[in-house]
Formats: structure tokens, sequence, C-alpha cells
């Protein structure tokens, strides 16, 4: 378990690891930092519950990197498997079938497309029955288990396998990102956080705070991926660290879907995150595409303004 | 023991309040509601120490249930048509991680056209699901399947999930006295479920449904799963002893009716066995030599004892309640496949398809299957297709209806 009563600095993240290296997972692996990082105060007494994506992987029959337990559902029901566990472990406590030292913290593990899409129904009734559980979306924008196609989290302007630019298609994703945030908080569940693998400190401290309510504690963090983006494995770091300045990830928790930031960017242009990936490419070659950048640019400006105002802070 | 006027649902839901299970999670569909709304009730009323949960789906639904199952506690769910094949990804995914429960399949014939009656291809597209499949005629059938399928899911020789099959309307909704077993024999022919080895918990953690890339691996665990399928028709038959031992009531995995002289037999399952029943009782009457055999278990398919029955009769007829479009009747293919080793087979196998969407099979309908395969076996010619039942008064009633449409 952490120690750290509070989290200020790194030096106050528990060392032991709960994730164990070799996993079969892409090198540079956003979201498998973010789950390493959330291991870390979530601690050994776990179930995961995943949900097909990329991190199905992780557990490869006869191998597991992990040190507490694992079941691989289907794709659309992560939380409905979460919500049988639970429910098994308290009647059975409850009953005297088995003691309560045997009880564990029930964890959905999924993809951004089992979250923002197939998924979404399950864990909509999952937070309505307040299943006391977390919830862990590693978010790499596509659908990438299967080579990176266009998902509902897809950015606009992104590049994905099946929004390619073309001549009709200039930004290649039309659709903006679904804000799955705002559809989770309109549920009112007890906590839930944005949270970036660049910024540790601010993740540890919202999987301890999350552990103060029972209920549904959920979380999407940014998940860079290297094969999906197109950057090298060793700038995952940089880029989600650019996404979080660039104000394009915020990083915020809601309360009983009271809204509040943790961080407020520095909020360099978008073009430095923008022109460090691969699936951005399009908009700066051969020709700019000045048209969707700044589109992407106002959409960050529109997202900010209200909180900008209510915070005072100057941009 | 007590005996009640019960319902088929009814009977289902004392089925899963004696076997004192832990956790029924739920989702209303017709003509399976009545299940969950008695068992919410008695969970209500703390006459059932159990945790209710109404889910979003059936697929949320079967897949709670699976991961409750996994966890240890004992689970009862049920369903139906639409939502059995709704949460059929998930049916799947529970069997192959060898976890016992107990779901019933109030069987609705499937969409479209949508309908509510029963017959058979919302169960039958099960069949290769790896749960076992009882099918049940009455509504004591329901109930003690539904304890004896705790039995057998819960035998480490099977581990396997179990569906009970009932029809809807005719046996959900049709009530019929019942004994209610004594809860202390039931404790003694259904114990606790022994939950040593490979649940989640805090002290032994283990890695379940992981993924399993090549072939080599998936054929192992797969052909593990077909050979424990296999283990429960022995499995059953020991439980079914053990049934008839503590309540006197005998269930065989398959259930003979005026066989031992029968030339002509008709085979078929579920509630219309009684309308069958009935038919072969009157033929009887009128000195025709006709028997019925009843499937009752069909996953595992009790291919030796559906040959012992069968072998020296001069024609058997097997009615499905269901239709395979462009193949005809599924249980037709079965039956006939376990056959065709046997050098006594019966001359004529016909494939009769009836009751689809709960259309009545009437005592002339009856009769006119066995006089056709006496005419095939008499001529000594062999049916090429299945017999469709359709009388000329349901051609009436289409038309009217067709007309009323405007069509």
């Amino acid at each position: 378990m952490d120690r750290a009563k509070i989290y200020k600095n790194v030096k106050d993240i528990n060392e032991e690891e709960f994730v164990l290296p070799g996993t079969p997972l892409c090198a540079g692996c956003g979201g498998l930092l973010a789950l390493r990082l959330a291991y870390k105060v979530l601690g050994q007494k776990v179930v995961i519950l995943n949900a097909a994506g990329c991190f199905t992987l992780l557990s490869t029959y006869p191998y597991t990197p992990f040190r507490s337990s694992w079941l691989y559902t289907a794709m659309a029901c992560g939380p409905a498997g979460a919500q049988g566990i639970r429910d098994a472990l308290d009647i059975l406590i409850e009953k005297g079938s088995i003691p309560k030292e045997e009880n564990l913290k029930v964890v959905v593990l999924t993809g951004d497309g089992s979250a923002y899409d197939i998924g979404l129904q399950s864990t909509s009734g999952a937070i309505h029955r307040n299943l006391d559980f977390y919830y862990i979306c590693y978010d790499n924008e596509a659908f990438g288990n299967t080579g990176f196609q266009m998902a509902s989290s897809s950015p606009y302007g992104s590049r994905t396998g099946t929004t390619q630019p073309s001549d009709a298609y200039p930004m290649a994703t039309e659709q903006q990102k679904k804000d799955l945030f705002e559809i989770w908080r309109a549920h009112k569940p007890p906590y839930m956080a944005t949270v970036s693998p660049a910024h540790p400190v601010d993740l540890s401290a919202k999987f301890k705070k999350a552990s103060e309510y029972k209920g549904p504690k959920l979380f999407i963090t940014l998940a860079p991926c290297p094969t999906g983006w197109g950057y090298g494995a060793s700038r995952s770091n940089r880029i989600a660290k650019l996404a979080v300045e660039c104000g394009i990830w915020p990083l915020k928790e809601a309360i009983e879907g009271k809204l509040k930031h943790t961080y407020i960017p520095k909020f360099k242009p978008v073009e430095e995150y923008l022109s460090l990936q691969g699936r951005y490419d399009h908009l700066f070659k051969p020709v700019r595409n000045d048209f969707t950048i700044k589109k992407i640019q106002k959409g960050i400006d529109r997202y900010w303004a209200p909180f900008l105002k209510l915070t005072s802070c100057k941009r | 023991m007590v005996r009640e006027m019960l319902t088929g649902n009814a009977s289902a839901a004392w089925g899963a309040r004696l076997a004192d299970v832990d956790y029924v999670p739920s989702f209303p569909i017709t003509p399976q509601t009545e299940i969950i709304e008695n068992i919410s009730s008695w969970i209500r009323d703390r006459e059932m120490n159990a945790k209710f949960v109404t889910m979003d789906s059936e697929h949320s639904m079967i897949t709670a249930a699976g991961t409750a199952a996994a966890t240890g506690a004992r689970v009862f769910t049920a369903t139906s048509s639409q939502g059995l094949l709704y949460g059929m990804e998930m049916l799947y995914t529970i069997s192959g991680w060898r976890v016992p429960l107990v779901l019933v399949n109030v069987a609705r014939a499937i969409s479209s056209p949508i309908t509510l009656e029963p017959d058979h291809n919302d169960i039958l597209a099960a069949r290769d699901s790896g749960w076992i499949q009882i099918h049940v005629e009455n509504c004591q059938e329901a109930l003690d399947a539904v304890l004896m399928g705790y039995k057998i899911s819960e035998d480490e020789r099977v581990f396997l999930p179990v569906i009970v099959n009932l029809d809807g309307f005719y046996l959900s909704f049709t009530r019929e006295p019942v004994e209610i077993p004594d809860q202390k024999d039931v404790k003694k022919f259904l114990p606790p479920f022994n939950r040593e080895n490979g649940y989640f918990r805090a002290s032994k953690p283990v890695s379940r449904g992981a993924a399993l890339l090549g072939g080599t691996g998936y054929s192992f665990f797969k052909y593990q799963m077909h050979l424990s399928a296999c283990n429960a028709i022995s499995v059953y038959k020991g439980v079914a002893k053990e049934f008839k031992a503590i309540f006197g009531r005998e269930y065989d995995t398959v259930e003979r009716y005026e066989m031992d002289d029968a030339e002509y037999v008709i085979v078929m399952s579920n509630s219309f066995a009684t309308k069958g029943k009935a038919a072969v009782h009157i033929m009887r009457e009128k000195g025709h030599k006709v028997g019925l055999l009843k499937l009752r278990l069909i996953r595992p398919f009790p291919a030796d004892d559906i040959i012992n029955e069968l072998l020296n009769r001069k024609g058997v007829a097997i009615i499905d309640q269901n239709i395979a479009p462009g193949s005809g009747g599924i249980l037709y293919n079965e039956v006939c496949g376990c056959l065709y080793h046997s050098k006594e087979r019966p001359n004529i196998l016909l494939s009769v398809i009836g009751g689809l969407g709960g259309k009545d099979i009437s005592q002339a309908e009856f009769e006119h299957i066995i006089d056709t395969i006496k005419k095939y076996h008499n001529k000594k010619k062999v049916p090429i297709k299945p017999i469709l039942l359709f009388t000329e008064e349901d051609m009436k009633v289409t038309n009217n209806i067709i007309d009323i449409a405007g069509i």
C-alpha cells in the first residue's frame, strides 16, 4: 500500500511495483505507465475486470504481469463484470462464507473504444447503481488494438485507419471528440477525474482522494500511443506533458458532479503538440491546413474560457 | 413438503429459492419477468438471503452472473428469447470460464416478426455455447430441474453452467399442482457450494479469462470443455438417481411414453410433449402401436439413450419446434446423426416442423404425422423434405389477417 498521506512530489510515490516488467504491450505505451502509477496507490488487493482492448494482452496465457487478480470479460461489459464480483464478495462476506480479509478492490480497465462507445451503457448502469468500484479508461483516442481506427474518442483533425485525409476530408477525422467526462459527470458519481501519466503526483493524489469515497470512482487517463499517434516511443512523456500544457488534455476532477481543474496549464499553442505526431502530419504537409489547426485551437480556447474567468487566471 | 398451485415461472423461482442462491442479477423480459418479480419480493421480505440487482441489459446480466459465479457465489438468473440472444456472446465467454450457475430460459420465438409465444429457436441458438441444457415439460419438472441443475453444474467433472428451458405461456403462466420440497431435504441433496480454489480472494490472486493466442492451446481448452460436457451425461444420471432417492421423482435424460411395443415413435421436447402424449394416448385407444420419446437433456446430447430407444422401430417422426431456414429441423439432424451407424435403425425418419411461435399442434396433425410415417414405411419410400405443419384452417386465419392488412 501507499504510505503517503498526501502527494506533494514524486518522492511521495510508492516505490513498490505491482505491474511487473516484460508485458507484450508496445514500447512507450502511456496507458501502461498510468496503470503502473495507479496500482501504486491501489495496492495489491485488487481484481481487474478488463474489457477487450490493447490491455487484454497484458494477461496472455500462461503469463501475467500482475501480482493481483485479473478477469477478461468482453468489450461491452467491464462494469457489469465488476458488478458481479463486487456483489458476490459483499454477499459472501455478509453471509460469513468468506472472511472479510479476503475482500478486494474491484477495478475496471478499458480502452476508449469500450469506454466511449460499446461499453458506455454498462458504465452508465454501474454508476446509476452506485457500484463501489474504480474505472480506469486509458484513452489513446482510437480503436488501438485493431490497428488504430476512428472511435468517438478520436479528436477532430486526427488521422486514423478509417479517417484518412483526402481532398474531400482534408481534416481527416471530421467529428469532435465525444465528451465522456461530461457524460459521466451528469450521473454525479462520488469521484471522477482525468489524469495523465506525465503528471504522476496529480494522478497519485487523485487515486488517493478517490479511495475515500464509496461508489463509482472514475478515471480517464490520456494514453499517448507511439504506434497509433506516430512518434518515437521515447517521446510519450513529452507528448503527454504537451497535451496538458496546450490545454487539450485538462486535468480535472469532479466530486459528486462539482467540477474543479487541478492544474492550470501554460497554454502553449496547440501546434506544438500536433506537430510532433504523425496522426496530424496532414495538417502541415504537403501544405499547411490553417483552417483545421485554428479550429482545434479555438476549440481549446472555448473550453477554457469560462473556467479562466472563474479562476481569474490570465492567458 | 407442501403442494401448491404454481405457474411454471413461480416453480422455477422456487427452485432458486430452495437452492439458497446468493445472487440474482436480472433484466425483465416477457414471459420470464414473473420469475424475477417473485425472487425480488422474497429477497425484499427477507424470506431469501440473497442479493438482487437489476442490470442494464441481458448482456450485462449474464456477465454479472458469470463474474459472481467466478467469485464463488451460487448464482441464479433468467431470461427469454431476444434477451438470450442479446447476451449470447457472454454465454460462450462464461462457459469458457468454467463456472457453475443456473439460468432459466423461458422460451419465446425470435423476432422478426416480433412475437410472444414459444418455440425453441432461442434456446437452440445456444446449443453450441458449452452450457448444459435441460428442457422441461411441466411446472414440477421446472422446479426440480433447477435443483438438479446446480448439482450437475457444481460437479467438478462438469463445471459448466446450466440452462433450464421452459416454454413461455404454455408453461410459464399455467398453474399446476407442484410439490415444494422441504428445505432440509434440498440441503441434503444440494449442500452449500464448495468455493475452495480459483475464486477471487485477496490471499490467492488468480488470472482468469486470459487471452490465449494460437490454435493449439485454444483447441486444448475447447476439447476440455467438450469432454466435460460429455461427462455431464453420467453426472446427470447420478444426480437423477440421488434426486429420486430423496424426492421420489425420476428424471432420465429422455422420457419414454408408451414406448414398450411402439412401432411408430414421435420424438419431441418441452411442454408440447404433453399434447403429444395425449395424442398418443388417443391413438393407442384406436389400436395404433405408437409411442413418444421426450428429449429432456439436450446438451450434452444423450445419443446412446436415444439410439437405445429408437432401434428396431418401423418409423420415427422428429417434431422440431424450431426452424433452421434452408436446412429444416435442428433436432432432426442430431437424431439422424446418432442413428446412422446402427444397422437396426428405423427405416423411416420423418422431419416435422410445427408449433412455431406457439402455434398449436392438433390431434389431427399428430395423427397425420403417424399416418405419413406409416405410408412411407409400407410403400418402402423415404421422405425427402420436412413436413411443415400448416392446416387449411391455419391458411384461412392467415388469409383473413392478410385481408385485414389490405395486402
